[in-house]
């Protein structure tokens, strides 16, 4: 009863921020509508309520769906499987299952010597990241949601392949070898929980990523809203636009050294897109920093050798290069925006 | 007397669950012995798959997650 009311009263909010905004803007602060601050402000004052409202009710399902997935839950899912089903099943599991790059490595420990296959653990590994509930959100807040479908769609693919390519090319022998020696621990037996009990972990993931991300999430749309109301439109076609092919490559190598959460760097993407750079420009930049971390690559030094760290973070780098070119040869510019 | 051990690399979190556990043990004014398991051999012998994890006298209590000074308390006695 009082989650129906809930839901009301945050549609009822959702569905009117428009009119709200331009009534704050042009109403109450009145300011002159067509001139730059306006625009700004009215952006600002309609996508920050507009995308935290989204963030909350977004990060509470993902929360309750995540008490469903414990790793050892996802580990006796995967272990055993074959490739290629595996790896779907993998990159799937890694969206859903929580997982905090401070665990890779018993995570990695716990899956292989489990007999969950090399190429399906990085399936696992590669999706986890890339494929993170804050970056949808914002995307589908701000993009609507085809943006936000590809971006899940073409990070699943790159999680499979990436994993599937790795499996094929057999380097077990390139993990640490003392890996593979220990034995593995006794499989822990899942708590029972209530519904009420997911219900609260779902409010406490809430409190914590919503509370952690909010100041980007606010600040990064500042700076969206100041380069919607002052840089001329089409300001980065002519360097970030389709035509140019090495901003590919550009982006990405620039995205890697990069380490954010995704809610400081959609804004930017935002602002990028808005100015006329090209959508598989945009994207590849953005996987770039949130799927691929150097933290992450120090930590999972201790178990992988430099060579296979190498070939996993080379392998995903392709496959990230590859769906910015596809999306900058099929999707033409402007037309997926709002 | 019991042994409460906290299973971690070093993080921030396994710091944070380790004084969590500290507080919620002498609160409850029971004798105890806090022991950090930092190597990660002996981590993966517990079953463990996501840090920090608490136990008890070898059995594992949670893992994956900082809980609450109130849940660790219920998990202690």
């Amino acid at each position: 009863m009082l989650g129906v009311l809930a839901l009301t009263a945050w549609l009822l909010v959702y569905t009117h921020l428009g009119e709200a905004a331009r009534w704050l803007t042009l109403g109450a602060l009145g300011l002159a509508p067509g001139t730059p601050l306006a625009a700004a402000v009215e952006f600002f004052t309609f996508e920050v309520p507009k995308v935290l409202l989204l963030l909350v009710v977004v990060v509470l399902v993902v929360g309750i769906i995540r008490t469903f997935f414990t790793p050892e839950r996802t580990r006796s899912l995967l272990a055993g499987r074959r490739e290629s089903v595996g790896n779907v099943l993998a990159a799937l599991l890694g969206v859903v299952t929580p997982f905090c790059s401070c665990s890779a490595v018993p995570l990695f420990i716990g899956f292989v010597t489990a007999g969950v296959p090399l190429g399906v653990t990085f399936s696992f590994l590669i999706a986890a990241p890339l494929i993170n509930e804050v970056a949808l959100v914002l995307l589908w807040g701000l993009f609507g949601w085809k943006i936000a479908l590809l971006y899940m769609g073409t990070g699943l693919a790159i999680a499979m392949i990436a994993g599937w390519i790795i499996g094929r090319l057999h380097l077990e022998s390139w993990v640490e070898p003392w890996v593979y020696a220990i034995p593995g621990g006794p499989n822990l037996a899942s708590e029972t929980l209530t519904w009420g009990d997911r219900l609260a972990a779902g409010w406490t993931a809430v409190g914590e990523i919503v509370g952690k991300v909010w100041p980007y999430v606010v600040l990064g749309i500042a700076v969206g809203a100041g380069i919607h109301g002052w840089v001329p439109e089409g300001f980065l076609a002519s360097f970030m636009g389709r035509d140019t092919w090495w901003a590919v490559p550009a982006a990405v190598l620039l995205g890697v050294p990069m380490y954010s959460n995704a809610a400081g760097i959609i804004p930017i993407v935002q602002a990028l897109l808005e100015k006329g750079a090209a959508l598989g420009t945009v994207l590849a930049f953005m996987m770039a920093v949130i799927g691929l971390s150097l933290p992450e690559a120090v930590i999972l030094r201790k178990v992988l050798t430099m060579r296979l760290i190498l070939v996993f973070f080379g392998v995903v780098t392709l496959g990230i290069l590859c769906v910015g070119y596809l999306f900058n040869l099929v999707i033409p510019t402007g037309v997926l925006h709002p | 007397m019991k042994t409460i051990q906290i299973l971690g690399t070093g993080c921030t979190k396994c710091k944070n669950l380790a004084e969590i556990a500290d507080r919620a043990a002498r609160e409850l004014g029971q004798p105890y012995h806090l022991v950090k398991i930092t190597e990660i051999r002996e981590i993966m012998a517990f079953g463990v798959l996501s840090t920090p994890a608490l136990a008890v006298d070898g059995v594992v209590k949670s893992a994956g997650k900082v809980p609450t000074l109130a849940e660790v308390k219920a998990l202690l006695s």
